[in-house]
């Protein structure tokens, strides 16, 4: 359960981004209880937890605009916990209703260039080109009140890469946008900053989101890190009790040789590792059947306890109130 | 069952076409009780003003009410009395507002703030005068303390009867009005645009002088043409603290219509009160100008 | 942490402007004839009948003003929200014109009314000063009393509690009476305070027309024999409404806390 893999193996190969041994309390509650996470250059790290788990301190202590009580917060190797904000070099993307509203979507994105003094007409190109990069190369005199929320969050994201920062932060960038423009937006962060090979750290609560776009998941709960891995073993091999049940729905069913048999020890098993119909299945009766587009969600009552199963749809499943069985997927 | 299918459907496109019409009816009320009330003695000003004391038309109280060198002097002495203090008020006013937003929502001082503004902003007239003759006239508190600390204000040619003693005395409405127009344009200020700014390299000063002010600039604008309407407006302070011994428009009005002079002098009367409503007039277009630039970037 | 030096700057100007001339005044409204310091200021109300009669005569007004503020302002606040948030911003210019349209100009055409106009509607409307004035103190009340409402209407929602009333089988008045104003009760306090303030301290109009019966007048006018006097009682005024405003603002406060917790 305590097998999580962590910083170490980054560090040999050199890190982006570290926190170290951070702690951020308020009062006597604990947002941080002593973060270790390192980011890897140009990987993207997606920071996965339910709200109030410390991502967002997280990520506002790296962007500086928050002070840790202790530990640090290097960037590319060196202490920045004492630098402000203006001073760190990192491009953030917020939720929402960041662009600044008197400008154009061209000189929201060319903003940071012109606080670093450059020229007129190199902000101009340099804003064309990132505006371009975002799919809104024909928007740049839009003022954002005449963009869509989506839009509003590729130009915040063409303004945070304007000034080729060391790191980008991204929080909860995609929440308050609704569900077909957040997996559009989602693939778009992910392609944008694997072309500008730009280290990332993406927070959010949405594990299906995190396990989209991100190289690497950590999971947060309470201050504390849960896990880091890639998606497929947070997924597959959850380290701890919370990131089972946080990431993804899971059943506890108790197997013996590959079979479920009640009384043995139970294991963790997604919806997808169940199917129903095998005339050799544990038997119980579906309580509510949802269908989900390519699967149906069925919730089976069994002797061992409700079971959620994934099934690909097709008609011939039982429907609410019908008998059915339950076993293993193959 | 399609009855009650079809109920939320079928009404919008009567109800469009009539809504404007029962929409303006709803400000019937509001809208009619001003013209009555406001626009009413307004007509009977500017009517007054165009006729001579038999009724009959003319242009000459008003040519006499710009070209005497008394109502010109009382004018200029206006402009400037409120120029002046409209400006400061609202420098000072706005810094004020926003440091008390700096604290928390439900902080005592930001109550204490929000409720003295609404109180001291119709505070004026003779107790605003004597608050301040008890302050800083020759034997005001503020004075005989400045004094023992080695400041001589009269020494240095001050007076609280003059115009400068007047502009601080009006300060002391300008601000808190000022205060109350400005707080929602403040609260307006999102936090993720300074955050963002910062994130992007900007210093405080570059947030406030890139972001933060054009943002404000519409109301800032609209609100200190609204002070300088007010202290235009203002007469009895300023006949209380200097007994009219600096010619200011109203305190022109009101001696004219008092009649005291000559009896004509009713008509030259209502002609200040127009030049008045005309410089007002000017004031309220800048306003509405001001708002019309601001439509370009705002969402409203 | 930022430095904010400037705040602490601001704060101690403000404190030691608004302040200074407020405790010069009450400290020569408490001296005593003779030397040394006392009340007698603050009491001469008491056995002066001019003053008592006067101070419910303005109070009258006040009352009466702030009733007709209300019944203009609610409604039409509320229908511009609901109804019609396009002419939102023309309102918004409407209610300033008050407080930049000199009251003195505003005299000027009342009189001219009063000297020149007869019949029963202008005999009735100019027979006391609780007639005359409180039509135009009402214009003078709009201002500020339409930003305060339009605040409270702004922090609810509105729209969702007008149609669960309807739904429920509420008409339009009662969804306003019985829902809205309980809700937006501490702005509606509030600007009844703010009229009560005004009415309280106003003297062009009055004094223009010859209406000297009113509080604030005859505070003005004890001033001419007795400043102390005229002083204590602007003072107690002043002090009063504001510790309304601020006991509105607290209750306001507390109960928009304990809706947060229970949340």
């Amino acid at each position: 359960m305590t097998d999580v893999i962590t910083a170490p193996q980054a560090t040999e190969r050199g890190t982006a981004v570290e926190f170290r041994a951070l702690r951020r309390t308020y009062g006597s509650a604990h947002a941080l209880d002593g973060l270790d996470l390192a980011l890897k250059p140009g990987e993207l790290l997606a920071l996965l937890g339910p709200s109030g788990c410390g991502k967002t301190t997280a990520l506002r202590l790296l962007a500086g605009f928050d002070t840790p009580t202790s530990g640090q917060v290097l960037i590319g190797g060196k202490d920045v916990t004492g630098i402000p904000a203006s001073k760190r070099d990192t491009g953030m993307v917020f939720q929402a209703y960041s662009l600044f509203p008197t400008m154009t979507a061209a000189e929201n994105v060319a903003f940071g260039l012109r606080m670093r003094r450059v020229g007129a007409a190199e902000r101009a190109r340099r804003a064309a080109e990132l505006l371009e990069v975002v799919g809104l190369g024909d928007r740049g005199g839009s003022y954002p009140h005449e963009m869509s929320g989506g839009q509003q969050q590729r130009v915040a994201l063409a303004r945070a890469l304007a000034v080729s920062p060391s790191v980008l932060l991204l929080d909860e960038p995609l929440s308050a946008l609704d569900a077909r423009v957040r997996v559009q937006l989602r693939d778009e962060i992910r392609r944008v900053q694997l072309a500008e090979g730009i280290t990332t750290l993406f927070v959010t609560h949405d594990q299906a989101e995190a396990l989209a776009v991100a190289d690497r998941v950590a999971v947060l709960n309470k201050g504390r890190l849960e896990q880091v891995d890639t998606p497929q073993e947070v997924y597959t091999r959850p380290a701890t009790e919370f990131v089972a049940e946080f990431v993804g729905v899971t059943n506890h069913v108790p197997v013996e040789d590959g079979r479920i048999r009640p009384g043995a020890d139970t294991r963790q098993v997604r919806p997808e590792g169940l199917t129903v119909g095998d005339p050799d299945g544990l038997s119980g009766t579906v309580l509510t059947s949802t269908f989900l587009g390519a699967v149906t969600r069925l919730v089976v009552t069994t002797e061992v306890g409700e079971l959620i199963v994934d099934v690909t749809s097709r008609p011939d499943l039982p429907a609410a109130g019908e008998p059915t069985t339950v076993t293993l997927a193959p | 069952m399609t009855a009650l299918l079809e109920a939320p459907a079928a009404p919008p496109e009567r109800v469009r076409s009539t809504r404007s019409w029962a929409a303006a009816l709803g400000l019937l009320p509001f809208l009619g009780y001003m013209l009555v009330f406001l626009g009413g003695p307004l007509f009977f000003v500017i009517s007054g003003a165009f006729s001579d004391p038999d009724g009959r038309p003319t242009a000459a109280n008003v040519l006499a009410s710009i070209t005497e060198p008394q109502y010109r002097a009382a004018f200029l002495s206006s402009l400037v009395l409120s120029a002046v203090t409209a400006v400061i008020g609202a420098v000072f006013g706005t810094f004020l507002a926003q440091a008390v937003l700096i604290g928390r929502p439900d902080s005592p001082l930001r109550r204490i703030v929000a409720t003295a503004s609404g109180v001291l902003a119709y505070f004026g007239g003779v107790p605003l005068a004597f608050a301040f003759i008890a302050a800083l006239g020759q034997t005001g508190l503020a004075t005989v303390f400045l004094r023992g600390i080695g400041i001589d204000l009269y020494a240095g040619g001050f007076r609280i009867d003059s115009l400068t003693g007047l502009g601080l005395t009006y300060v002391y409405f300008q601000v808190p009005l000022m205060v109350i127009l400005i707080t929602p344009a403040l609260e307006g200020l999102l936090p993720q645009w300074r955050e963002a700014a910062e994130n992007l390299g900007a210093s405080a000063w570059t947030y406030w002088r890139h972001v933060a002010f054009p943002v404000l600039a519409p109301a800032l604008g609209g609100a200190t043409l609204v002070l300088f309407g007010n202290a235009f407006a203002a007469y009895a302070t300023a006949l209380a603290l200097t007994s009219g011994s600096i010619p200011l428009l109203p305190t022109a009005i009101a001696s004219a219509l008092s009649g005291n002079v000559l009896a004509n002098q009713q008509n030259v009367g209502l002609a200040l009160g127009f030049d008045m409503v005309v410089v007002i007039a000017v004031v309220m277009v800048g306003y509405l100008f001001l708002q019309r630039r601001a439509a370009r970037w705002s969402s409203r | 942490m930022r430095r904010r030096r400037w705040r602490v700057v601001v704060l101690t100007i403000a404190a030691i402007y608004f302040l200074v001339p407020l405790l010069s005044a009450a400290e020569f409204s408490l001296r005593v004839p003779g030397g040394g310091y006392g009340l007698g200021n603050y009491l001469a109300i008491a056995h002066d009948d001019v003053l008592l009669t006067s101070l419910l005569t303005s109070l009258q007004i006040a009352v009466l003003t702030a009733v007709v503020v209300l019944v203009l302002v609610v409604p039409t606040a509320v229908w511009v929200r609901l109804r019609f948030p396009s002419v939102a911003g023309l309102l918004e210019s409407a209610t300033i014109l008050p407080i930049v349209v000199p009251p003195v100009v505003m005299a000027a055409g009342i009189a001219f009314v009063q000297a020149n106009l007869g019949g029963p509607v202008f005999r009735t409307l100019f027979a006391s000063s609780t007639t005359a004035l409180t039509p135009f103190y009402v214009v003078l009340a709009l201002p500020f009393a339409y930003r305060a409402v339009d605040n409270g209407l702004a922090a609810i929602p509105l729209r969702t509690l007008v149609e669960a009333a309807r739904n429920l089988g509420a008409g339009l008045p009662s969804a306003l009476v019985r829902v809205v104003l309980p809700a937006i009760r501490t702005a509606v306090l509030g600007a009844a305070f703010l009229t009560l303030a005004l009415v309280l301290g106003e003297i062009v109009i009055a004094r223009i027309l010859l209406y000297t019966d009113t509080f604030p007048i005859a505070v003005v006018e004890v001033g001419r024999s007795a400043a102390g006097v005229s002083v204590a009682l602007s003072l107690a005024s002043l002090l009063f409404t504001w510790v309304l405003l601020l006991a509105v603002s607290f209750a306001g406060g507390g109960r928009t806390r304990s809706r947060r917790t229970s949340a």
